[in-house]
């Protein structure tokens, strides 16, 4: 496999972008981030699947494409499905001998938003990493369908004001949890299953070179702030990452075989949940004197997954 | 900056400013090709090597988005490729490790490229749309010293 180097950013810096620009995400998104940098880590050919969503209606508005790869639209549950089917029978037609080029290096990626990944296609992305293929789901975690303005769903964390679970006198927005999907996946015994963020770049390509690499179905969830639904300036998208990896609030780890658990980035000071929390629009209304329990429920929540988290990788199991 | 950016035909489209087709009219399941002719792999072409097809939205704008456009300096830039892997729209043009400057037709302003400029001053500043470049870089703020 054609890997390309990530010893450093000048280096990294020398390939040739496979994401064309006057895509029409958000400017500040940090979805066409986290693509990008996928698109830029490899060589191989590439077949890319997308499920309904933001990256998806923003990158093929008809008649453009904003994609130098072989692009597939599906709908919202299918982008595993599609990823999967598209794998089978370039398997099938290599055995058959009927590949024009069958020593072409073909990688299978599937994208979805959270809501397609945790909840609509949820299913879909079992039955495919169940059955093995040889792909990789990345999912875009920006904690709500912001596509569609804004509803929860169900990777929405805690205290969180979206449109369909409002804020005002009588609730404090989201009141369920977020659902570690993460966790789930690993469940299913897949060789590659990781949490990663695009502040950390270098991490975020040796995360997505491994999972291309390593052969059978790998999942990895990364953290994309959301300038429209989040409610912060679009030039401090990577600033809210920051403070969402050193916060804890998305720790940054690998799940291998779905048993040995790494913790990939250790931030040298932890920042309170509280500053993460004070930098986006969304949260605005915990900071009242009535809601302060949330706050101090979602540290406390933040502190025993670290702690869980810690422990699982000493023990190794 | 010439001879970087490919294709004659790049900028003069907007992207929704052609007459557009209702939805019972557009063709189902459509099939639109990048390129104007088979090239393989993508990844071993330069942008200014590959033949864009009208399809692709490398030949379309975003330039009307932005009310404020970052500026670029030469001068005191390290190369460091910072705005480069953060750049959401693929705006920041580098080549051979080096950064030449910023594709103005598809940065829409965000900004984040300043954010993580590393240099002091930095090297990419957000000026207002109705400044020009040798305006703004006549602006350019001095060094500033550390606070002790």
């Amino acid at each position: 496999m054609a890997i390309t180097s990530i010893k450093n950013l000048k280096e990294f810096s020398t390939n040739n972008e496979r994401l064309e620009g006057a895509h029409l995400l958000c400017p500040g998104c940090a979805h066409s981030m986290i693509v990008r940098e996928l698109l830029n880590c490899t060589d191989d050919n590439l077949v890319i699947a997308t499920n309904t969503g933001c990256l998806e209606v923003s990158t093929a508005v008809y008649p453009y494409t904003s994609w130098d790869t072989s692009w597939i639209h599906i709908g919202f549950e299918n982008a595993a499905t599609a990823a999967a089917g598209a794998e089978a029978m370039y398997k099938a037609r290599k055995r058959k001998g009927t590949l024009k080029d069958p020593d072409a290096p073909v990688k299978f990626v599937a994208f979805g938003g959270d809501g397609s990944t945790y909840d609509i296609g949820f299913q879909w992305i079992s039955g495919a990493i169940e059955r093995g293929h040889d792909f990789t789901y990345i999912c875009l975690d920006n904690e709500n369908y912001a596509n569609t303005g804004g509803q929860r769903s169900s990777s929405t964390p805690v205290g969180a004001h979206t449109s369909t679970a409002q804020a005002g006198r009588v609730s404090y927005g989201k009141k369920q949890k977020k659902k570690d999907i993460v966790a789930i996946m690993a469940a299913h015994g897949a060789p590659y299953v990781a949490q990663l963020a695009p502040n950390k770049w270098k991490i975020m390509a040796k995360g997505f070179q491994k999972a291309l690499e390593t052969e059978g179905p790998c999942f990895i969830n990364t953290v994309s702030a959301c300038t429209t639904e989040w409610k912060f300036n679009p030039k401090d998208t990577i600033n809210i990452i920051d403070l969402a990896t050193d916060s804890l609030m998305f720790p940054i780890y690998e799940i291998i075989n779905g048993r040995e658990l790494n913790i990939l980035y250790r931030p040298k000071t932890v920042v309170p949940v509280e500053e993460y929390l004070a930098a986006q629009g969304r949260y605005k209304h915990l900071f009242k004197p009535e809601n302060r329990h949330v706050i101090d429920a979602i540290q406390k929540d933040i502190n025993e997954k670290w702690e869980y988290l810690q422990r699982r990788e000493e023990a190794k199991v | 900056m010439k001879g970087v950016l490919a294709t004659d035909r790049r900028g003069m489209r907007e992207l929704g400013a052609e007459e557009m087709v209702g939805w019972d009219e557009v063709t189902q399941g459509v099939v639109l090709p990048s390129f104007d002719q088979a090239i393989g792999n993508a990844a071993f072409l330069k942008p200014e090597e590959r033949p864009y097809s009208d399809f692709s939205s490398y030949t379309a704008t975003v330039a009307s988005w932005r009310v404020i456009r970052p500026v670029y300096n030469r001068d005191i830039c390290i190369d460091c490729q910072n705005c480069w892997v953060w750049c959401p729209d693929a705006s920041i043009i580098s080549r051979d490790k080096q950064m030449l400057g910023i594709d103005y037709d598809h940065c829409k302003g965000c900004g984040v490229c300043v954010e993580v400029c590393p240099t002091n001053p930095k090297s990419l500043l957000m000026f207002a749309e109705t400044e020009t470049i040798e305006e703004a870089l006549a602006k350019w703020p001095e060094k500033k010293k550390k606070e002790k």
